[in-house]
């Protein structure tokens, strides 16, 4: 998730050293009049309580006390079945008579698309920067509790979807919390909380997953390439038109393309990453070391080992979308027998984002030994300058990297947002044509303005999306755990098996 | 049992040439044809959230599509004298037809060649070359 390196703005200590892409005339204009309405809405959903001298955002421990939460209730299941979840997405269960239907490793990769991003790359920059190396084990511990919440919430998307005749499907949080609690006698309070995250959704589709994306990757750009300095309505608009061809236009190659090129980036990144590491093998054991020390005594951090914790567990929360609800929009697609498979697929999420891709991102910035307490040089600045270090040049295709992340998850988003506005106001072209319109024009807005306060309200709304969707998690929780009995007595007796 | 050939179809000039070859040696070993029409697909391509949504709707209209090409060539068939049957399935043409072959413990595909000889036949690889090499059953090429 891209937006992890702003965070929730000014009020908060991880925005240091970034910048938006611009800050004067008419942005500050705007700013200051909306200031005074977003910012309660923000200072509430990220309230934070001091721990230690350091400020501990509340819903950063929602998120993780709900994936301990889920760990536990399911038994570990994100150890005990993840032979069983790469099982899935090899295609081991995957009937191909069935061959030609979305299978398991499309929706894990479509998925990932929407959630790998800037936040592996600057996000990780920022953790370390402010936690020290120790932040990176919370991370990683974050990354993997956060496997229990995404197997819960996508168990729960598939089971609740709508098929709808013509043979397409709408599926998430909002079909799940509406439908599922009205099974209960608590269709009241499913609706309510189902329209509570549909906006929360709509709000963050169009800030997180569009605006703060134009805007970061427009800062990234005009950083390689002098002509676009101060022309963030000219990049917005190029960006607006190429993510109109695709959303409004339907023209897919150009969806497919990024779609490739998108893992491939990821794969030159963590390439990258494995080199820088396997260069510096000798300084391994002293930096696994540093994360294990770091996490529990750490030295030059604000707020010792609590303040390393905040920080890991802040950027493993931003990064994977554990517990927001988004990428059960996106598994709710899938042909399966059972809903279960499709939580043991999406339990590898956080794992390859959070516990593979950021932990990559970690180890290069300590063993390159780039990181400097107090310099300044954090976010996506000290990454790049911990890949330069052993890599000349590097700096522009993580340039590359960003803008094409951006767009894959604005693409991602688009349909969260779409799915959300047209649960509210009902399915059909032309309401889905606004939608997508006022899409495109938020990409310009976002790349052209330095809409700060805009930027924290829209992250304010997707971490709002957490707060509805967990609450349902919670009461839903005894239905998955039924499912998944279910699942392991069809698995037991034959009735689903393995096809290879 | 009567012999079964199986015959690669996409509506083609070749994929007719192949047909006729193979109408005219089934009448002669007294086989039967299973025309199979294959819709090139891969489980690890990427998808945007919206196309997986529409992806169930979409595999069926691709599947009618390809019925409505290969069923009539496949009633002629029939109407000509020669016992017949086809399907459409998706997946990579060379291990459709060959899966198909040994399930229907067929004697032999038959396919036809389009001619793509030259460099862009060399870049992307050939269905002839990859079936003469995964089938396990004779394959004739109908140039």
């Amino acid at each position: 998730m891209l937006k992890a390196i702003v965070g929730a703005g000014a009020s908060l200590p991880f925005m240091t050293g970034l910048a938006y892409a611009q800050s004067d005339g008419i942005d500050k204009a705007i700013s200051d009049a909306i200031a005074p309405i977003v910012n309660p809405i923000v200072s509430t959903v990220f309230y934070s309580v001091p721990i230690f001298g350091t400020n501990f955002p509340l819903i950063v421990g929602w998120l993780v006390v709900a994936a301990l939460v889920f760990t536990f209730y399911f038994g570990f299941i994100q150890f005990r079945g993840f032979k069983h979840s790469v099982e899935l997405v090899r295609g081991d269960y995957f009937d191909p008579k069935d061959a030609g239907e979305v299978t398991p490793f499309q929706a894990l990769a479509t998925a990932l698309s929407g959630t790998v991003g800037l936040g592996n790359i600057a996000g990780v920059g920022v953790a370390v920067y402010l936690g020290g190396p120790g932040a990176t084990f919370w991370m990683i511990l974050a990354g993997l509790l956060g496997m229990a919440s995404k197997f819960t919430e996508c168990v729960l998307g598939v089971r609740y979807r709508n098929e709808y005749e013509d043979g397409t499907v709408s599926g998430g949080p909002m079909y799940y919390l509406s439908k599922g609690l009205s099974e209960d006698g608590k269709a009241t309070l499913g609706k309510f909380l189902a329209i509570f995250f549909s906006i929360c959704c709509i709000g963050g589709a169009l800030g997180g997953g569009n605006m703060f994306q134009a805007n970061q990757s427009f800062a990234q750009i005009s950083s390689i390439i002098p002509f676009f300095e101060g022309k963030g309505w000219l990049f917005g608009l190029i960006m607006a038109a190429v993510v109109g061809i695709v959303i409004i236009g339907g023209i897919k190659s150009i969806a497919r393309v990024t779609e490739k090129v998108v893992p491939g980036m990821a794969i030159i990144y963590v390439g990258a990453a494995l080199v820088i590491i396997i260069m510096n093998i000798g300084e391994v054991p002293a930096a696994v070391n540093a994360i294990i020390t770091g996490a529990f005594a750490p030295t030059a951090v604000a707020g010792g080992a609590i303040g390393a914790l905040i920080q890991g567990f802040k950027r493993a929360a931003f990064s994977n979308e554990a517990g927001i609800g988004s990428a059960s929009i996106a598994h709710s697609a899938v042909v399966t027998k059972h809903p279960v498979t499709e939580g043991y697929v999406a339990l590898l999420e956080p794992f390859i984002d959070t516990v593979i891709i950021c932990t990559m991102t970690s180890l290069v910035i300590i063993i390159t030994g780039s990181w400097v307490p107090d310099s300044g040089v954090t976010g996506i600045a000290l990454t790049s300058k911990a890949f330069e270090a052993d890599i000349a040049g590097f700096g522009y295709i993580l340039a590359i990297a960003a803008v094409l992340f951006a767009f894959s998850t604005m693409i991602s988003w688009s349909y969260y947002g779409l799915k959300a506005w047209t649960y509210m106001f009902g399915e059909g072209k032309t309401k889905e044509l606004v939608f997508k319109s006022i899409f495109c024009v938020f990409v310009v807005i976002g790349a052209s303005m330095s809409l700060g306060p805009v930027i924290d309200f829209s992250d304010a709304m997707i971490f709002a999306m957490a707060i509805a969707n967990i609450i349902g998690l919670y009461m839903l929780m005894p239905k998955v755990k039924a499912l998944l009995a279910d699942y392991h007595e069809r698995l037991a007796s034959g009735e689903l098996k393995k096809v290879k | 049992m009567t012999d079964t050939f199986i015959v690669g179809f996409d509506g083609s000039d070749a994929a007719q040439r192949a047909v006729d070859f193979a109408a005219a040696r089934a009448k002669l070993a007294n086989a039967k044809l299973h025309l199979v029409q294959v819709l090139e697909w891969s489980p690890y391509s990427f998808h945007t959230p919206e196309e997986l949504a529409e992806r169930h709707k979409r595999r069926e209209q691709e599947l009618d599509r390809a019925q409505g090409i290969v069923q009539p060539v496949t009633d002629k068939l029939n109407a000509s004298g020669v016992e017949a049957t086809c399907e459409a399935r998706h997946g990579n043409t060379a291990e459709v037809l060959s899966a198909i072959a040994a399930d229907k413990t067929a004697v032999q595909i038959i396919i036809g060649r389009a001619g793509a000889s030259g460099f862009a036949g060399r870049l992307l690889g050939s269905l002839p070359i990859t079936l003469a090499q995964a089938s396990t059953v004779p394959v004739t090429i109908v140039p």
